[in-house]
């Protein structure tokens, strides 16, 4: 099942994995028993209808929710039985992330913002500064250092998000809807900047999106149906392959 | 932003998520302030009072006093007999005794009228309990019968104009012949300092009475062993050393009339009040920006960063409202001085506050780092 990694490593995968939230007597079972493998360099679309359990996933993979059973890997490394503080050093080292509501620091200005994850991994002063420039040339915001977030338009916030995930390096992109707050160009230029990182730089990247209009950007398309996977559609043909 | 930009990344997101809402931060120092300000006076006015209690005794230059029997403060007492004056001076390392007069007594002012004084008789020769903080005149003329000195402070109370004026106490006649300053009496009394000769001739006492004796010891002679061989030798006293009737008299005035309570109920209700209102605001501004610590949480950062975060906006509202705060009380304690309230700040005071403040903010930062201790990172997926 999981032909992803004969030829490479996946860079995440899910093995099993169900979850199964618990609210007093109720039991939602969001997720259950998905298999899901992401190579380096691969751009995969997860779609379904609302309340699939797309974030429900995407939190899984990415290490902020512990799956009920089954197992992620996160570069070959079970996440699975780590503590909180690995966890979260984890998803420092390895995964970027991607909100529909950018969730920046509104207080902060668009260099600062990036800078704030590296401070988290512990670059600061003048390498930060350095850092955060490249990050934002990256994503074409490079007139827009100083500017606080609420006087960016929205693609422009996206773009930032970007660069504040991809500032430090991460193998792996988790992106939830990051286009759905947006008009059709600016998700069409989002969705290529993450493609293109993804291509350049050899990174995973999983989006969920409800988008018909960002198919042609995925390497593969993962439908998702009551917590299964329900269909897995080979990359489109026509699909623009940069390596 | 230069300040602001040396601050290490916490401190940065501290500093503008407290000036993001300007409202509440104008808040926040108000109830850092209010904190600061009400603590200052209040233990100003605490440390005033207790140190104007024990004012005379602390600055009269005697190793121990000597009192009647069940003394509880330097103010009321029964008087001694002249025989305790011979049995101290016959115990072994004293060195010199002075009977010393306190008494109430009435003043009629110049224009008819009454205010009660305290009489405070010493030994001219000596000048043992004498005025001290001479500002008019001459305590050295109070050798002269019917003269007296007193803080210049009480001179409209007492309803004359200065030196040179005269009054009656208790119907006899009373020159002035100097003046002081900062000596307050912590009762609504002014200390009246005349010779023992004419202090006797005021105060009811019969010519072999008097209040205290004043004993200095012999070279060698510690205060403590001075007044533990006085208390073997003469029956029917109580003996001090100076810093022991000074601290008696203190906790008396201070606790047992409530007055001192009072001050420190005050004080430590604006602790509280001051602690709730940054508690609050505090709260109120980790509320606004939960949003934030959730993604940090999500990028992985440990719960120390945001607790950082969460402590500078302590700390730095507590910097800030300490600084507007002690300097309001200052400008308080400064005038008060001439309305006639004795509060007293000093240096050190202040840096004890300034720790104090700190605490509070500190612990009230707790309040918000208990509500981020279980913030859940899946919840920068919920949609804004
Ligand atoms: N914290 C939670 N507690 C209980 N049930 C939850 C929780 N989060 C999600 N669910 C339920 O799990 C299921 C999957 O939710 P999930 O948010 O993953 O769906 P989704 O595919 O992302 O939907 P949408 O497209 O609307 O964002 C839903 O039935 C949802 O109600
Ligand atoms: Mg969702």
């Amino acid at each position: 099942m999981i032909e992803a990694s004969q030829a490479h490593p996946a860079a995440i995968e899910a093995r099993a994995v169900t979850k199964i939230y618990r609210a007093g007597e109720s039991r939602v079972a969001a997720l259950d028993r998905i298999d899901l493998a992401v190579r380096a360099g691969e751009v995969v679309l997860l779609m379904g209808p609302s309340g699939s359990g797309k974030t429900t996933l995407l939190s899984v993979l990415g290490c902020i929710l512990r799956p009920t059973s089954g197992e992620v890997y996160v570069e070959g490394r079970l996440a699975s039985g780590l503590r909180e503080r690995e966890l979260a050093r984890l998803r420092l080292s390895h995964i970027g992330f991607v909100f529909q509501s950018y969730n920046l620091f509104p207080t902060l200005r668009a260099a600062e913002n990036v800078m704030v994850a590296l401070d988290l991994k512990g670059v600061r002063g003048d390498a930060a500064a350095r850092a955060a420039r490249d990050a934002l040339d990256m994503v074409g915001l490079s007139d827009k250092q100083n500017v606080l977030p609420e006087d960016l338009s929205g693609g422009q916030k996206q773009r930032l998000a970007i660069a504040r995930a991809l500032a430090l390096g991460p193998r792996i992109v988790l992106a939830d809807e990051p286009t759905a707050a947006l008009d059709s160009v600016n998700g069409r230029l989002v969705i290529s900047l993450m493609r293109d990182l993804a291509k350049s730089q050899g990174r995973a990247v999983i989006i969920v999106s409800h988008d018909n209009r960002i198919l042609e950007f995925a390497d593969r398309i993962v439908h998702i149906e009551d917590g299964k996977i329900a269909e897995r559609g080979a990359a489109l043909a026509g699909t623009p392959l940069s390596s | 932003m230069l300040p602001a930009m040396r601050l290490p990344m916490t401190g940065l997101i501290a500093v503008r998520n407290l000036l993001h809402d300007r409202m509440r931060l104008f808040v926040t120092l108000t109830g850092v302030v209010f904190s600061v300000v009400l603590i200052a006076v209040q233990s100003g006015l605490f440390v005033g009072f207790t140190t104007s209690t024990s004012c005379v005794i602390d600055n009269t230059d005697a190793d121990v006093w000597v009192a009647s029997k069940g003394v509880r403060n330097f103010d009321v007492t029964n008087p001694l007999k002249q025989a305790k004056y011979y049995q101290v001076l016959s115990v072994p390392g004293v060195a010199l005794v002075k009977r010393f007069i306190v008494q109430f007594a009435n003043w009629r002012k110049p224009a008819g009228g009454m205010e009660s004084i305290e009489i405070v008789g010493f030994d001219a020769i000596t000048g043992m309990g004498k005025p001290w903080n001479m500002t008019d005149g001459d305590s050295a003329l109070l050798d002269i019968p019917d003269t007296v000195v007193f803080d210049r402070f009480y001179l409209g109370k007492l309803g004359v104009t200065g030196v040179g004026d005269h009054a009656e106490i208790n119907d006899r006649r009373a020159r002035i012949v100097g003046l002081t300053r900062d000596i307050r009496s912590f009762t609504t009394s002014p200390y009246v300092f005349a010779s023992l000769r004419t202090a006797l001739e005021y105060t009811k006492y019969k010519a072999d009475e008097f209040t205290y004796l004043l004993v200095k010891a012999a070279p060698g002679v510690t205060p403590a062993e001075l007044a533990r061989a006085i208390k073997a030798r003469v029956d029917a006293v109580d003996v001090f050393t100076s810093r022991e009737f000074a601290r008696a008299t203190q906790w008396y005035w201070m606790f047992t009339t409530g007055a001192g309570m009072a001050l420190v109920i005050a004080a430590a209700l604006g602790l509280v009040v001051g602690g709730v209102v940054v508690a609050q605001t505090l709260y109120a501004t980790t509320m606004d920006h939960l949003a934030e610590f959730g993604t940090l949480r999500a990028m992985g950062a440990g719960g120390p960063y945001i607790y950082k975060i969460i402590l500078w906006q302590a700390v730095l509202s507590a910097l800030a409202g300490y600084g507007l705060g002690i300097s309001i009380s200052f400008f308080v304690v400064h005038n008060a001085g001439r309305g006639g309230a004795n509060i007293v700040l000093t240096a050190s005071m202040a840096a004890g506050l300034f720790f104090l403040t700190l605490f509070m903010c500190t612990a009230a930062a707790m309040v918000s780092i208990h509500k981020v201790v279980r913030i859940d990172p899946a919840m920068v997926f919920k949609g804004a």
